[in-house]
This record gives C-alpha cells, structure tokens and sequence, in this order.
C-alpha cells in the first residue's frame, strides 16, 4: 500500500472518529449551545489551510533555489488544496457567524485576511495558467507564492489595527478536555487527507509535464498504437 | 550604482518624450476623482469623509495603468531583452524601473490633492495638503515595488490588462488600508495621536516590499527572455 492510500485511510478514520466525538460526545458550548459543534471542522480547516500555505512557500523557495521541477509539483498541489480549504473555512465561518453574531460577514481581522489569503493563491492558480511556458510558470507560480505569503501577515497586522470582532484564541487550558479531543482527531485526520491529496495532485502535475515532454511525433505515434 | 542611474534616467527621458502617456495616466485619476463624486452623490459632507478612500482608490486605479505601460514599451521590439543581454544587474534594471513608477505616480499626488481640495470643499492650510502629497508618495512607493515586480511578469501575457490589477489589488491591501486611515488623521485631526504608528507601518510595508521584490525581480525576467 503506498503512502497516499495510507494517508487517506488514517485521515478518514480518524475524521470519523472526531466527528462522532464532536456530534454526540462532547458537551454543547453554554452560550452557543449546538451551533459551536462547527468548531470542530472550521479550526481544523483553517491549521491545515495555513500549514499547506507554508508548505507552499518552502516548496517555492526550494523551487527558487534549486531549479527542480518537483519542487513545483508539490507547490502547485499545496497551493491548489489549500484554495480548497480556503473557501471551506469562509463558508464555514460566514455560516458559524450568522447563527452567533447575526451577520454573514464582518471586517474583521481573521475573516478579512482569510479573503485576501484565499484571492491571494487562488491569484498564484490564475498566474499560472497564463504562463507562456513550463520554466516561466514554475517560476512566476514561485515568485507570486512567495510575495502572497510574505503578504499574509501584514494583512493580519494591519486589518488588526484596523478593526476586531472574532474572539482571540482558545489554548487548550482554558477549553473542556471533552471539546479538545474530537477537536484534534478532527485536526490530524484532515492533515493526513490534505496531505494525500496534495501528494495526489503533485503526482497528476508531474505525469502531465511529461506528457508534454515527449516530443510530439512520438506522442502520434504512440497515440495511433493505443488506438490499434 | 551607476548603471541604476542610466536605467533610470533613460526610463524618466522615456517617460518625457512620451509625455503624452504621463499625462493620460493622470487624466485618468482625476477622471477616477469625478466618477467617485458622482457615485457618493453631490453632498459634499459625504463626499469630505470619503475624501482618504476616494485619494488612494484613484492612485490604486491609475498605478495599473502607468504599470502596464511602462513594461508595454520594453516588450515592443524586444527592448527589454536587450537590456537583459547587457552586462547591468537584474536588480539594477528593478530598482530603476520601480523608481521611475514611483516617481510617475508622485507625479500625480499634488494634482490630484489639490483637485481633492476644490472639488470636496476641504478646508485645509499648506501643510495638512503637504502631508497628504507626502502620504501619496509613500502609498505610491507601496504600490511601485509589488506592481513592477507583478507587470514585469503579466506584460509577457495577452490578457495584462485583467492579469495586473487581480494579482496587484489583494496584494496592496496593506497600503490601501494604512494609507487611507493615515490621510483620514491628517484630514480629520489626530486626537489620539495614531498618526505616528500608521506611518511607521506604511514606511515598514514599504521597506519590505522593496527589499522582497527587489531579490525576486531575477526570476520574474531572466537572461534569454
């Protein structure tokens, strides 16, 4: 079995786990009553959404430094599933804090840089489609990843002085040891399926630049003898 | 150091035989101005509380302009290579070109301020319309650093147009914000004294984007572009 299929069943176990732990296990918040029971996958969505964000610009500055292409594959599969979890984490959010707030949106801190964030990647995914050819995207895609990372926390700081309404963070002292299990189940089981699915990803990247690699008369050729 | 100075004073000669560019850019932000006054409506209260938005909104628009083109004119007849071929430092030519961005929206900020002031009744003394050219030219220093970087990649594409301002726009948001909060202390009076720490920020965001894009610039156009 390789280590994908190893991720996805780790992660799927222990999602389910957390999850039944989180629905009917740990006990409703006392103000939010079962409305807060979201916690336990928007927290995780948004750990896992930063740490491929990172992920991404390690993956980059490697990219930068060394001039692998494999670098590129990995970044592109971070980028692309941390987009994902992204998007999930606003719904998410924009759901948790219409029941508890009362409004869909608010200026806040976390909710306003995690919009940027996500226009900030999904811009890197838009660079490089229009990239005129493979060395320029992986270098763009790179460069774009970078500067979108840097950006992230001088959005945080700024948007901070700006304006706040999200509660700070919870450490774990101050949280019911019945909400902090399901809570990390939850978590490390989201991890591994990201993580498989970026592998996933950098794999499809990889097996299509060297599609493109193979000159095209051979392609024909081995197109027609598929076809025969 | 010499071969930045060349770059940039060949980009600025550029930038006066083609006054005509320059100066369609800045048409362009007091056309922005107009169109704000029209869209917040003829009460001129609004329109004076709106006054920081609307000032770094029509920089913001009118800095994609002056981007894209100043790339446009190094890709027409393939100038750009041969600059490349030459023996000057890729971070020379980023230097140079994002100066000379700069210096083009500087341009811009005492026009347009001073349009600001007669169009929105602003009642302001010498010194608060310096501080807010002063202001401009920071925010365009922002804007220059991240936008030359961005153009020079983007002016290789068919579609530069729609490509610079998406990837530009969610990047600057840092100096739209501080720009804007610094120019409303400076229009509304600082009676919590939360100037100094604005300005600190928009010069730090400033020092960063320059530094980060400067050591990036070599990978966005490389030697054989």
């Amino acid at each position: 079995m390789n280590i994908r299929k190893l991720l996805v069943l780790a992660g799927l176990g222990l999602a389910a786990v957390g999850t039944y732990f989180g629905l009917f296990v740990a006990p409703p918040e006392r103000h939010m009553g079962d409305v807060q029971r979201i916690m336990y996958v928007h927290v995780p969505s948004a750990w896992i959404a930063m740490l491929l964000y990172t992920l991404a610009f390690g993956f980059a500055i490697a990219l930068l430094w060394s001039g692998r292409q494999k670098w590129d594959d990995l970044m592109v599969g971070a980028i692309e599933v941390g987009v994902v979890l992204n998007a999930l984490l606003l719904v998410q959010g924009s759901l948790w804090g219409r029941a508890t707030w009362g409004v869909w949106w608010d200026w806040d801190v976390r909710l306003t840089t995690s919009l940027v964030m996500a226009i900030l990647f999904a811009g890197v995914l838009v660079l490089r489609r229009m990239a005129p050819n493979e060395e320029r995207r992986s270098q763009w895609s790179a460069v774009a990843t970078v500067v979108a990372f840097i950006d992230v926390p001088l959005v945080y700081f700024c948007v901070r002085w700006w304006r706040s309404l999200h509660q700070i963070q919870s450490s774990p002292d101050t949280v019911d040891p019945a909400m902090v299990l399901p809570l990390r189940l939850n978590s490390f089981g989201l991890l591994f399926l990201a993580l498989a699915w970026m592998l996933w990803r950098a794999a499809i990247e990889r097996s299509s630049r060297r599609a493109s690699e193979v000159p095209l008369p051979t392609r024909v050729a081995i197109e027609e003898s598929a076809h025969a | 150091m010499s071969s930045l100075l060349a770059l940039l004073s060949k980009d600025l000669l550029l930038e006066w035989r083609e006054r005509a560019r320059s100066l369609s850019v800045l048409l362009f932000a007091v056309v922005t101005l107009l169109l704000f006054s029209f869209a917040l409506g003829p009460d001129v209260e609004t329109l004076r509380e709106a006054t920081p938005g609307v000032l770094v909104l029509a920089l913001l628009l009118s800095s994609t302009l002056a981007l894209n083109e100043s790339f446009r004119l190094e890709r027409e007849d393939r100038a750009l290579e041969g600059l490349v071929m030459r023996p000057v430092s890729l971070t020379a030519l980023f230097y140079a070109k994002a100066s000379a961005n700069a210096l083009l929206l500087t341009f811009l900020g005492p026009v347009v301020v001073a349009l600001a002031v007669v169009f929105y009744s602003l009642e302001i003394d010498v010194a608060t319309m310096t501080r807010l050219v002063g202001l401009w030219c920071l925010g365009a220093a922002g804007l220059a650093a991240p936008g030359t970087l961005y153009a020079a990649m983007t002016s290789r594409l068919k579609s530069q147009d729609v490509a610079l301002p998406l990837l530009l726009f969610p990047l600057v948001v840092p100096v739209l914000l501080a720009s804007v909060k610094a120019m409303g202390l400076v229009l509304t009076g600082d009676a919590m004294n939360q100037l100094r720490s604005w300005l600190t920020l928009l010069l730090a965001f400033d020092i960063i984007y320059w530094s980060v894009c400067g050591l990036l610039f070599r990978f966005a156009v490389e030697e054989g572009e």
